[in-house]
């Protein structure tokens, strides 16, 4: 028999073990997607309850149900819209009077509540002690104590939640207010008049949100409600009454009231012990944030970090990457063959396409560990003592403590990534910080951008390299701080700032398994949104730099070029016993013969392998064969010919990709913008470089290679190439390309991260926008400045630097006056309009 | 008397609160009401933001949020 699937809301405050709570009841069911709109996780998963299918959502941890935060605001449309069948409000059974204070609201939303106390092992080593039936009786609603890490407690929990969503509570529990319950009556009466706005809450709540001066309350009424105009006037009547009455506004007596509610719960039905005791916690914590101990210990934990997962992760991918590499040849055996100048497109296309999928992808055990290392720190509780520490100084900028570690893991020193920087901002309570965070975050230095400083410090700076390598390592620092301040100064003005309050969770010792769970579940995310997404972008950017074709002219005259190679291929043949064996319309496949042997052997030092491999090409084709492995003085001879046509056909590639290349959209693009970028010091050769380079970082250093003629199989390096290739070029064009790369945007896959994690495209654009503009002008300042003062690339280093800490020390002074607009008045006034 | 005032290792009882909107909001869902004890633990390194012990759990708290708490 199919019956009707139960929804309900998993509700608790942070730090309650509301995740264990989720995993033990719906185990490896879930699927994680945001609420619709905003950024919030949304985590769902399935059980069974006595038989009867639940779909369980996991809402926003809060500590109250105001609509002041995003959280709250969410996890209360839920409850609102969604209509949850029943409510499993999770409390941490060591701290009950502070979660009792959510519990008693979500009464109060007229859905049946089941009280589940967890956390009881911790409660009992504390010498806590709960009266679970107490607490059933006083509040006509079950009460179902668990171990959410041990597991214990589960069937009882969804016992409870089948019989509860069946009958309803015996009785509904609710908050007597006192001397306000007069008008909460009023203002309930009058929301629940109409007949048409009563079904769509609950009234008694409306009322009490109403005559706390709730925003979204008074939105909600507008909404549904006929006269809303009279009743906002009649609650805003009895405020002002209550306030000249009882000598406290309206909203202070209704918190206070439920806590003095908790407290006095709290005393008839919990024991404590007599003395209070000192926790491992606390005694913890005078060291982790001792004042000089405490910047010491995060310091060490900040390189582990970086040791662990881009030192040690960068090893692992580098063992990982056969694998890639193996998808790869596995690919470009599917497609169709190369041809001797111009591969078919679906093959080009292909491969294109399939090696930025394999440049991401090659960065997964980093990221693996990262989001591991994360969910450690995480679930550790050390998180809010970082934050602790370092607030303070990242105040000063607009930031929040909590911005150290998504700067760290963009690259603080050399070598991060954006796209993990940009995910975790999302700890960052406080929006606007938050928002300046992912907006500087691309900024440091990741790791896709050092193989082009490597570039320019050995070809420009090699009497200096470690000192360059220094000030390109830090100097991005003292950009991004000034940068974060200006930005919530000005375009962040308006975004929402919260209050830094912050609790400092007691430490946990994390789990191998919930561990494993959020780097696996966060890695997948990552997997389905970005390597899509890349996808498309690789294949817009390859039509960008691939078309227009070149002329029929051009193409003529490298057909020309490449049969007088294949003839004077042919003509060696003639000469030797080869004659009649070999057609002119077989020196391609002889030369992609020639690859595939050599690609197969590759690695290969085991003999009988090899003689294996070598069998079987000499099967396959025998007259190759004797040509590729010098077989006899005619072999010989032919294979030297040989080479001389592969190497004739790589230049003639290599040169037509070039010349391709300069004539693309992209090319096209490169030379229109030299008349701006000259001043910066950037012909347009370096423009297509760098507009290549917003797809991936690591392109930049790989097109330059192109438009240097620089093979990675031949020899010379693209430094070499520049040097040769670029004679007006200085050490002051070579630091205004590496601070324009330092700057530059995030590149696409790290632009859809902030797309996300801001939820919104336009801030993605923004962010865009904004770091190509700010990059442009700090090239140009350095470029076009140190040329005018005459300085040296040196000189110009310094002094730049110079001016950076500056300007960081001058924003620095800058005060920031959060508290004062947080606090706002008194009372708050409803929206306008609502209230005339 | 305001928290900011207090020396680490002093408790004293809430007496009111001076902030409305966001910051009075989020200090009364956190337990700040008239009665409750609170301890200032520590300083940060940098001295501000501050560790508060509220009615048995730990918070932290900048010294000008920590300024609209009038204490006894």
């Amino acid at each position: 028999m199919s019956q009707e699937k139960l929804l309900v809301a998993l509700a608790g405050q942070p730090n309650c073990g509301k995740t264990t709570v989720f995993n033990m009841l719906t185990g490896a069911r879930q699927h994680v997607a945001n609420y619709p709109g905003v950024t919030v996780e949304k985590k769902s998963g399935r059980f069974s309850a006595e038989g009867r299918p639940v779909e369980l959502v996991d809402l926003p941890g809060t500590y109250s149900l105001t609509s002041y935060s995003l959280e709250e605001r969410v996890a209360r449309d839920f409850i609102l819209y969604d209509k949850p069948r029943a409510i499993i409000n999770v409390a941490d059974a060591s701290n009950l009077k502070r979660n009792l204070y959510l519990t008693l609201q979500l009464f109060e939303m007229g859905v049946p509540v089941v009280l589940n106390l967890n956390m009881m092992d911790v409660a009992e080593r504390r010498g806590i002690g709960v009266d679970a039936r107490g607490l059933q009786e006083y509040f006509g609603s079950p009460v179902v104590p668990t171990v959410g890490k041990k597991g214990s407690g589960a069937p009882q929990l969804k016992a409870a939640v089948a019989a509860l969503a069946d009958a309803g509570p015996a009785r509904a529990f609710a908050v007597d207010y006192g001397p306000l319950e007069p008008f909460v009556a009023e203002i309930g009466d009058l929301v629940a008049a109409d007949p048409q706005a009563a079904g769509a809450y609950p009234s008694r709540w409306l009322a009490i949100k109403l005559l706390e001066a709730d925003a979204e309350a008074a939105n909600l009424l507008a909404r549904h409600h006929p006269e809303a105009a009279e009743v906002m006037e009649r609650v805003q009547a009895l405020r002002a009454r209550f306030e000249t009455e009882a000598g406290l506004s309206a909203d202070r007596h209704i918190a206070f009231t439920r806590h003095r509610l908790c407290a006095d719960i709290f005393r008839r039905f919990v024991t404590v012990p007599g003395e209070k005791r000192r926790t491992l916690s606390d005694k913890a914590d005078s060291f982790v944030c001792h004042r000089f101990a405490g910047p010491v210990i995060l310091v060490l934990i900040l390189l582990g970090l970086y040791q662990i997962s881009i030192v040690f992760g960068g090893w692992v991918a580098l063992q990982v990457w056969p694998v890639w590499g193996s998808l790869e040849s596995f690919t470009e055996g599917l497609l169709p063959a190369a041809g001797f100048l111009d591969d078919p497109l679906l093959r080009s296309l292909g491969m294109w396409t399939v090696k930025s999928v394999t440049a991401i992808l090659n960065y997964l055990p980093i990221f693996f560990l990262l989001f591991a290392l994360i969910a450690i720190l995480e679930d550790s509780g050390y998180m809010p003592r970082m934050a602790f520490i370092l607030d303070r100084l990242f105040r000063r900028f607009g930031l929040h403590g909590q911005s150290t570690l998504p700067l760290i893991l963009g690259g603080v020193y050399v070598g991060g990534c954006a796209i993990p920087a940009v995910m975790a901002t999302k700890a960052i309570p406080d929006e606007r910080a938050r928002l300046a965070t992912i907006l500087v975050a691309p900024m440091m230095n990741c790791l896709a951008k050092v193989p082009l400083y490597l570039i320019l410090i050995s070809a420009y700076f090699a009497d200096h390299a470690g000192m360059a390598m220094f000030f390109i390592a830090t100097v991005t620092l003292f950009m991004a701080l000034p940068v974060a301040k200006a930005l919530s100064l000005t375009v962040l003005r308006r975004r929402e700032s919260a209050p830094f309050i912050m609790e400092m969770p007691p430490y946990h010792l994390p789990t191998a398994g919930g561990v494993l769970r959020r780097a696996l579940e966060r890695i997948w995310l990552f997997v389905k949104k970005i390597v899509t997404v890349v996808v498309a972008v690789a294949v817009i950017v390859f039509m960008l730099i691939n078309f227009p074709n070149l002329g029929r002219e051009r193409l003529e005259d490298y057909a020309a070029r490449r049969d007088a190679a294949v003839d004077a291929f042919m003509a060696e043949v003639d000469k030797t016993s080869f004659k009649g064996r070999i057609a002119p319309e077989d020196v391609l496949a002889l030369v992609l013969f020639e690859e595939d042997m050599k690609s197969a052997k590759r690695g290969v030092s085991d003999q009988a392998r090899a003689d294996a491999i070598n069998a079987r090409f000499a099967e396959a084709n025998p007259v190759f064969y004797a040509v590729v492995s010098r077989e006899g003085k005619d072999g010989k001879a032919l294979n030297r010919a040989l080479k001389g046509v592969i190497n004739t056909r790589k230049e003639l590639r290599r040169n037509m990709r070039a010349e391709r290349f300069e004539a693309s959209f992209l090319g096209v693009a490169g030379r229109a913008l030299e008349p701006l970028t000259q001043w910066a010091g950037f012909n347009w050769r370096i423009n297509i470089a760098l507009l290549s380079a917003f797809a991936a970082k690591e392109n930049s250093a790989a097109t330059l290679g192109a438009i240097y003629g620089i093979d990675g199989e031949g020899g010379g390096s693209v430094e070499q190439g520049m040097l040769a290739g670029e004679e007006g070029f200085t050490p002051l064009h070579a630091l205004a390309l590496m601070l324009f790369m330092a700057l530059y945007p995030p590149c696409i896959p790290a632009s859809i991260m902030v797309r996300m994690q801001t939820n919104s495209s336009k801030w993605m654009l923004f962010s865009i926008g904004y770091q190509t503009l700010l990059g442009l002008a700090v090239a140009t300042l350095v470029f076009t400045g140190g040329r005018l003062l005459g300085l040296s690339g040196v000189q110009a280093m310094w002094a730049f630097y110079g001016l950076c800490v500056a300007a960081t020390v001058g924003m620095a002074l800058i005060p920031e006056k959060t508290a004062r607009e947080l606090s706002g008045p008194q009372t708050r006034q409803p929206k306008e309009g609502i209230a005339s | 008397m305001t928290i900011n005032e207090m020396k680490p290792g002093e408790t004293r009882a809430v007496k009111g609160l001076t902030a409305g909107g966001a910051l009075g909001q989020r200090l009364m869902d956190l337990g700040f009401f008239p009665g409750a004890a609170v301890q200032v633990v520590r300083n940060a390194p940098l001295v501000d933001p501050v560790e508060l012990e509220l009615d048995g759990y730990h918070m932290s708290i900048r010294h000008d949020e920590a300024g609209h708490v009038e204490v006894e």
